[in-house]
């Protein structure tokens, strides 16, 4: 090939315009890659236009410069620093994920503490109320009784006995409430001591000519009795009653070595 | 670096490598498309356009059908030909049908102050004073209004053949220009 003719053909200037075939280009393209001096020739006649280009632009222009070629296609300056705080603000989001996850688990804890204590607490009130309600119940059966024993006391066939104390126990006392019409005696032991354990009161209606105890009954809990007030039924001609202490359970004649007190019955 | 590897770098996306074709190039590509328009922001504006465009269509160049900068230039000139043909133009540039080259010389005495008016002259009009008319019609047709060597001939009225040598003969004058 004469690279002298080739290169004064004038194809080179139409290569670097742009107005060769494709098969022109690409032969181009191989020749100035085979012999230098067609390259060498390619490179000064681009120097040329891009000279005769440069000339043709002001020098007084805005020059938006690279920064806004950067801006146009989507890429910032400097990826690498936006992407550390990147890095971090996702480390942020996985420490108050967890933060949260432990408040709420904390806060469930406490919610189900909370809810056991007052659960109790319930327990505890309902418990109360029943005790109350007892105590309630109690107390209503406590005024019945009272109220009964007052009606039994005041009615007009009773005859009231004082029994007063005896050589054990001067101090004692007691009273008997006999309701003859209904062969009933009401015994008030308020005035008697508390007897020792394993003894018991014993009542006995007495005939006096020649004497003659029957036993009415024992005043068993006494202890245990609030008012202290005993209802013995009492068939007997009685003329007098009298109160012993005896061993539990009570004895077939009173030991009258014990007797407490004693009163006659004045008709 | 060596200018085939950097267009590798950059048909590959590489940003630093297209900044640094922008920085060799934008001048020339800005001033291509001046020649066209006349118009220097407007100018700017297209070559700006025409850079982002050649990063989106990077693949698409390929070095066994051209130079890297003619590829460049090439689109550079499609956007100034389409540019001159929209209304808006037209609309702006009624009184401004000269040509560019052969106009410089005729409006260089009297109009350099204008906006429109190519700044660097001096520059310019070393490289092209003592070329002929015929030269100056010849490279603005080939190399900036997108003629082909059958549209130069028709236009010139010249034998198809006579565009190519004329056409090498300018080239070399402007070669002898730089080189004074």
């Amino acid at each position: 090939m004469e690279v002298e003719k080739y290169i004064e053909s004038g194809i080179l200037e139409l290569y670097v315009a742009g107005l060769l075939s494709e098969e022109e280009n690409f032969e181009v393209y191989q020749n100035a890659q085979k012999y230098p001096e067609i390259r060498k020739e390619i490179l000064e006649i681009e120097k040329a236009i891009l000279q005769l280009t440069k000339a043709s632009y002001p020098d007084l222009v805005l020059r938006k410069g690279f920064d806004d070629i950067r801006s146009r296609i989507g890429i910032k300056k400097e990826p690498k620093v936006v992407q550390l705080p990147k890095e971090e603000k996702t480390n942020w989001t996985a420490y108050s994920g967890w933060a949260a996850a432990i408040l709420l688990g904390l806060g469930l804890f406490w919610f189900y503490n909370q809810n056991n204590e007052l659960q109790s607490d319930i327990k505890v009130v309902e418990q109360q109320n029943e005790v109350l309600e007892q105590q309630i119940f109690e107390a209503r059966g406590s005024l019945t009784n009272t109220q009964e024993l007052l009606n039994d006391l005041r009615d007009k066939d009773v005859a009231v006995v004082s029994l007063g104390g005896q050589e054990v126990s001067p101090e004692s006392y007691a009273k008997a409430y006999w309701n003859k019409r209904e062969n009933k005696v009401f015994i008030d032991a308020q005035g008697l001591p508390e007897p020792p354990d394993g003894m018991v009161y014993q009542v006995w209606s007495l005939k006096l000519d020649p004497l003659t105890p029957t036993s009415m009954g024992l005043l068993e809990d006494f202890t245990m009795d609030e008012n202290k007030v005993f209802v013995l039924n009492n068939p007997n001609e009685t003329e007098a009653f009298g109160i012993t202490l005896e061993p539990a359970g009570g004895s077939e004649s009173p030991t009258l070595e014990q007797l407490y007190t004693l009163g006659a019955v004045t008709s | 670096m060596d200018l085939d590897e950097l267009v590798k770098r950059f048909q590959k996306k590489d940003v630093l490598a297209f900044e640094q074709l922008y920085g060799m190039y934008w001048e020339n590509i800005c001033g291509a498309i001046n020649i066209i328009v006349k118009n220097k922001y407007m100018a700017e504006e297209i070559c700006q356009d025409v850079f982002t465009k050649i990063w989106h269509n990077a693949e698409t160049y390929n070095p066994s059908k051209g130079r890297f900068f003619t590829w460049t230039l090439n689109i550079a000139r499609n956007a100034a030909i389409d540019k001159v043909r929209s209304k808006s133009y037209k609309d702006q540039k009624k009184n401004l049908s000269a040509d560019y080259f052969v106009g410089i010389l005729n409006r260089a005495d009297t109009d350099n102050h204008q906006d429109d008016a190519p700044v660097d002259l001096t520059a310019l009009k070393k490289m092209v004073l003592n070329l002929k008319e015929k030269c100056l019609e010849i490279i603005e047709m080939l190399y900036f209004k997108g003629y082909t060597q059958k549209e130069a001939s028709q236009q010139l009225d010249i034998p198809i053949g006579t565009v190519k040598t004329r056409n090498r003969s300018c080239i070399s004058k402007l070669r002898e220009n730089m080189n004074v």
